[in-house]
């Protein structure tokens, strides 16, 4: 059979090769270029606020610390699971030393109060931060200085 | 007492290992090098067994001349280079046998003054579970994979053949020094380390413990436990698994450099092909374990959550899959050949990446099950690149070897195809490793002084899905013409013979469409994949069974991935929450409860101790917190028993009985799973058929509550429950202070915000733990208190034994009561009562409804019994190969 192709038919097979390698490329410039559009970016609340003002309603993350009193107890948070199960609020205070109200539909993590540092995932809205996902880094007993992360989402897994 | 020997043979073993592997490599290297020189002239080419004996399609321009295979065989001269390798590889074998045996001494006999039994071990762990702690850290599953990678070695010792052996033995015996220098704990100077020793005394692993000064030989009386989400048996198997597929990954690999090395580009194809075949299905079946596990243990409501963690070992699975196929083709190929060998190389390259990604603490806060830092990733990055450099170096080197093809493949073969197959599932995973790898970009960029704050995206599963969707699709329909072509189906260029096919899959598709009522082009898009590599593959399989069953497991594997597609696709996609929560709408007038973008939130729902509420077709109760013993089936009420404070045992509070049989009376001990609370959900199906499920809650002291789901599986869908907030069932129960109330029969009044009203006081003879003599007298009060769904009665009882008063308070759980008959007063006809309130007892619980996900773990089973056939074949073509060589 390899003896009776015609050239014609060579060069259409050429072509299929460049075709093929042509999609190739355009799919890993759409791959390269989706992972930079759904990046997210560490912030803060003021610039989140910021993004909110410019109409970037893109999902963020803040890193932050809850906000505690002189005695160390979490001041301003909210969780009724008799009244609503969905709803749990706090205050994060960011490192720039801002606090910020911020609203998590889903019930309160239950180690929420031994957590150190806090990464919430989410957006600025109206007067609060609409938080979607909660990372919490709970300090370890016993390992020594390092911290632990656990995770909570709010939302289900959707295909 | 401290015992120090088992932690210093252990501690011996560990550089018996390492120095042996070192021997072992250099030995090996020398003797490859002695076997280069001698071959290097006689270049050989292995005569071309044609795939089914068609057309030769490729027509390669081979550089090489083809020689008698037979001049090729080994000159039997002897090797003392390689006898010594080999001695000092099986040494090395012994040695890793032996830190394993010392390390499990150590954890079997609860020698808390070791770092590792202390901290993933403890007095209470089942023995089953002991072998799970082994793997709970960093050095125990490096030893694991140690392990594997010895054994596999000295099975290709005795199988590879003598001109194999010296090339992939050092590359396998430089790999296990690589891995035993990670357990080698040895310290140069002050901060220099190698490695993190698994035998590390507590007061060598902590030296600045307080404790350590007053007292250095301070030996814990217990340990801290393994975490309990690993104490499942999942976890038992799952890394064993995983890791036996890390290790084979290392075969083709090496077969692969020990190909380049000696100028034999193709020859390693043969030989390397059934193990790839078996690394990928043992690899598979590890992931799609871990998946489970996940499923059955962790509460996101399913198997796979795109954590970095899972990405990591899913890039070399998708990789090494793709170097399966184009080994297929390698021998018609040229092109096939060299993706073969890239991808090959690049399969256990990834390998060492996901283990640096996950070992190394560079994920950070990015993923929940990443190890912690033992301080190896610097070692970890020097093997990476290591292995990179070596490849990459002798690839290029020899690239000119490789023949090249006189001409393209055409659309009509099947090595077309089967090259598109497997540049799709590169794409495919260079799309999940290119977004897993921001933190590394991070970190890179850092190393060059700039700032970088990118984060994973925000929403993970959309970002992966939104590709690997389609990626799938276009794998499902290459696999149904590639096999068509491979069988040779599709004669004169004309693609025909899919026609049957294809018009069944529109027919399927489209009534699972309507009666699906299928709204999603995504999804209708996925289904119609795969009902179209069912048929295709089907009509193969049919085809090829007929003739010889060795050959069908292409077509089973190929199967297994449509049904696991299918599987996916309704049971991610067509998910359904059941605990749909209205009540916070009705209750809370705020904005963000009625604007409508948080409605899809609301999906987790109170149930308050046994007041059953509707959701979806289901009726579900909350009948309260149960407790496991060791050594009876089911649950128990955690009201039956009180746990010992600090220990894993418990006392019986009544007598315990489970189906009719007594296990423990009344003040029995009885050994306890006191971490884990079990919370009885009672399901109410719209025929009236009950089912309960019994999701779990843990109190760890690591990690706080953590819960896990209970599953109720169903042929064509699993109910999936777990409980999102729960009362800290390690708290004690607090009575607020006591209200009295003064009442006159038939009067009512608020008892904790409901209405009671107590109906009558009558005299009785029967009080629990109070025996009513003749000269006694007790009276019992009837309470009746209103909620939502109906009436309680609570009987608080008043008895005057001799010429003493007691009241007996009477409780109940689902009301949050407690209420004592304190005083009759005779004059005003009024009686009063003394009640306590308390938190009632509720839980928070998603319930979610996963349909036909049996077909995931269906087409998982069909996919692994495709790969053993298909590993089988290869094998034994192999062997008989090699047979032919030899003769």
């Amino acid at each position: 059979m390899p003896e009776s192709i015609p050239p014609a038919n060579q060069l259409t097979k050429m072509k299929i090769s460049h075709i093929i390698g042509i999609i190739i490329i355009a799919v890993a410039i759409g791959v390269i270029a989706s992972t930079a559009g759904d990046a997210s970016v560490y912030t803060t609340f003021t610039k989140a606020e910021q993004m909110k003002k410019d109409g970037d309603d893109k999902m963020i993350h803040v890193v932050g610390k809850v906000q505690k009193d002189a005695q160390g107890r979490i001041t301003d948070m909210l969780y009724n699971p008799a009244i609503d199960p969905n709803h749990f609020e706090f205050t994060l205070i960011d490192n720039e030393n801002r606090a910020q109200k911020v609203v998590f539909n889903s019930p309160k993590p239950q180690d929420f109060e031994r957590s150190e540092q806090i990464v919430i995932i989410g957006a600025m809205q109206d007067d609060h931060f609409q938080c979607n996902k909660i990372l919490l880094k709970c300090p370890s007993k016993y390992q020594d200085g390092k911290l632990e992360t656990t995770e909570h989402e709010a939302k289900t897994a959707q295909l | 007492m401290i015992h120090t020997t088992v932690g210093q043979l252990g501690h011996f073993f560990v550089i018996l290992s390492f120095v042996t592997a070192l021997v072992a490599t250099a030995a090996y290297f020398i003797s490859a090098l002695g076997l280069g020189r001698s071959l290097q002239a006689e270049a050989v080419e292995e005569p071309q067994l044609a795939y089914a004996g068609e057309a030769n399609f490729g027509n390669k321009k081979a550089k090489h001349s083809a020689k008698s295979v037979a001049k090729a065989a080994m000159p039997p001269a002897r090797d003392d280079w390689r006898s010594l390798a080999r001695w000092a590889f099986y040494l090395h074998g012994l040695a890793v046998v032996g830190v394993a045996a010392s390390l499990f001494y150590i954890i079997f006999n609860h020698y808390f003054e070791y770092h590792y039994a202390w901290s993933h071990s403890s007095k209470a762990l089942p023995v089953q579970y002991m072998i799970a702690c082994f793997w709970e850290s960093q050095e125990g599953s490096f030893l694991l994979w140690l392990f594997w990678n010895a054994l596999l070695g000295a099975i290709l010792i005795q199988k590879a053949g003598t001109k194999w052996e010296a090339p992939m033995m050092a590359i396998f015996a430089l790999v296990q020094a690589f891995l035993a220098s990670m357990i080698l704990g040895v310290v140069f100077g002050d901060s220099f380390k190698i490695g993190s020793s698994p035998f590390l005394l507590l007061s060598e692993a902590m030296p600045e413990a307080p404790i350590f000064a007053a007292d250095p030989n301070f030996v814990p009386k217990d340990g801290k436990g393994l975490n309990p989400l690993l104490q499942n048996y999942w976890m038992v198997i799952h890394p064993p698994t995983l890791f036996l597929g890390f290790a084979l990954t290392l075969v083709p690999f090496a077969y692969c450099i020990a190909g380049l090395w000696r100028n034999q580009p193709l020859e390693w194809i043969r030989p390397a092909l059934p193990w790839t075949l078996f690394g990928a299905m043992i690899l598979g079946i590890g992931i799609m374990m871990g998946g489970y596990w996940a499923y059955e243990t962790l509460n996101f409501g399913g198997y796979w959550n795109w954590d970095p963690v899972e990405n990591a070992v899913y890039v070399p699975w998708l990789v090494m899959v793709a170097a399966l196929h184009t080994m297929l083709i390698a021998k018609r190929s040229s092109t096939g050949l060299k993706t073969a060998i890239i991808l090959s190389i690049s399969t256990f390259l990834l390998i060492l990446y996901a283990t640096f990604l996950t070992r190394s603490g560079i994920l950070g806060n990015a993923s929940v099950h990443s190890f912690t830092d033992l301080g190896l990733s610097g070692q970890l990055l020097i093997y990476l690149l290591v292995f990179v450099a070596l490849s990459v170096l002798l690839a290029a080197r020899k690239w000119k070897q490789i023949p090249s093809d006189a001409e393209e493949a055409s659309v009509y073969t099947k090595e077309f195809w089967v090259f598109i197959g497997a540049t799709v599932l590169c794409l495919a995973s260079f799309q999940v490793i290119a977004t897993t790898s921001i933190p590394v970009y991070n970190k890179i960029l850092e190393a060059f002084g700039k700032i970088s704050n990118l984060a994973l995206p925000a929403d993970q599963i959309a970002h992966y899905n939104k590709f690997q969707v389609w990626f799938f699709v276009v794998i499902a329909i290459i696999t149904g013409i590639g096999q068509f072509m491979w069988w040779r189906k599709i004669e004169g260029k004309k693609f025909e013979a899919l026609i049957t096919p294809g018009i069944l899959t529109l027919l399927i598709s489209a009534a699972l469409i309507a009666f699906g009522e299928m709204k999603n082009p995504v999804y209708m898009a996925l289904l119609v994949a795969s009902v179209f590599a069912l048929m295709t593959n089907g009509t193969i399989l049919l085809g090829v069974i007929r003739g010889n069953y060795r050959l069908s497991g292409g077509a089973i594997a190929h199967i297994g991935m449509a049904l696991m597609l299918i599987g996916v696709l309704y049971s991610a996609g067509f998910s359904k929450v059941i605990s749909i929560n209205n009540t916070g709408l009705l209750i809370s007038k705020q904005d963000e409860f009625t604007k409508n973008d948080n409605k899809e939130n609301k999906e987790n729902t109170l149930l308050w101790l046994n007041q059953p509420e509707k959701m979806g077709p289901y009726q579900l109760t909350y009948r309260g917190q149960r407790i496991e013993a060791r050594d009876m089936p089911g649950y128990i009420s955690r009201n039956d028993v009180e746990v010992i404070e600090g220990d894993f045992h418990g006392i019986a509070l009544r007598d315990l009985e489970q189906n009719g049989k007594l296990y423990h009376k009344k003040g029995d001990t009885l050994a306890l799973y006191p971490e884990n609370t079990y919370y009885e959900v009672e399901y109410r199906e719209p025929n009236g058929q009950i089912f309960n499920l019994y999701p779990r809650a843990q109190v760890n002291e690591r990690m706080g509550l953590l819960a896990s789901p209970d599953i109720r599986h169903k042929a064509d869908r699993d109910m999936y429950t777990f409980v999102s907030s729960v009362p800290d069932p390690t708290a004690e129960n607090k009575w607020e202070k006591t209200e009295t109330y003064s009442v006159a029969i038939k009067d009512t009044f608020f008892l904790n915000d409901y209405v009671a009203i107590l109906d009558d006081v009558a005299r009785t003879n029967e009080v629990d733990g109070v025996e009513i003599g003749a000269s006694d007298a007790a009276v019992r009060a009837r309470v009746r208190v209103l909620d939502k769904n109906g009436e309680h009665i609570l009987n608080p009882a008043f008895v005057i034994k001799d010429r003493m008063v007691a009241h007996p308070a009477e409780m109940s759980d689902e009301l949050g009561v407690r209420i004592q008959l304190n005083e009759i007063d005779p004059r005003t006809g009024k009686f009063t009562f003394a009640v306590n309130r308390t938190q009632r007892d509720y839980i928070v619980m998603k319930a979610l409804e996963k349909p036909l996900i049996n077909l995931l773990w269906i087409g998982t089973l069909v996919v692994v019994l495709g790969f053993l056939i298909a590993t089988i074949r290869r094998y034994r073509e192999f062997s008989k190969m090699k047979g032919k060589l030899e003769a």
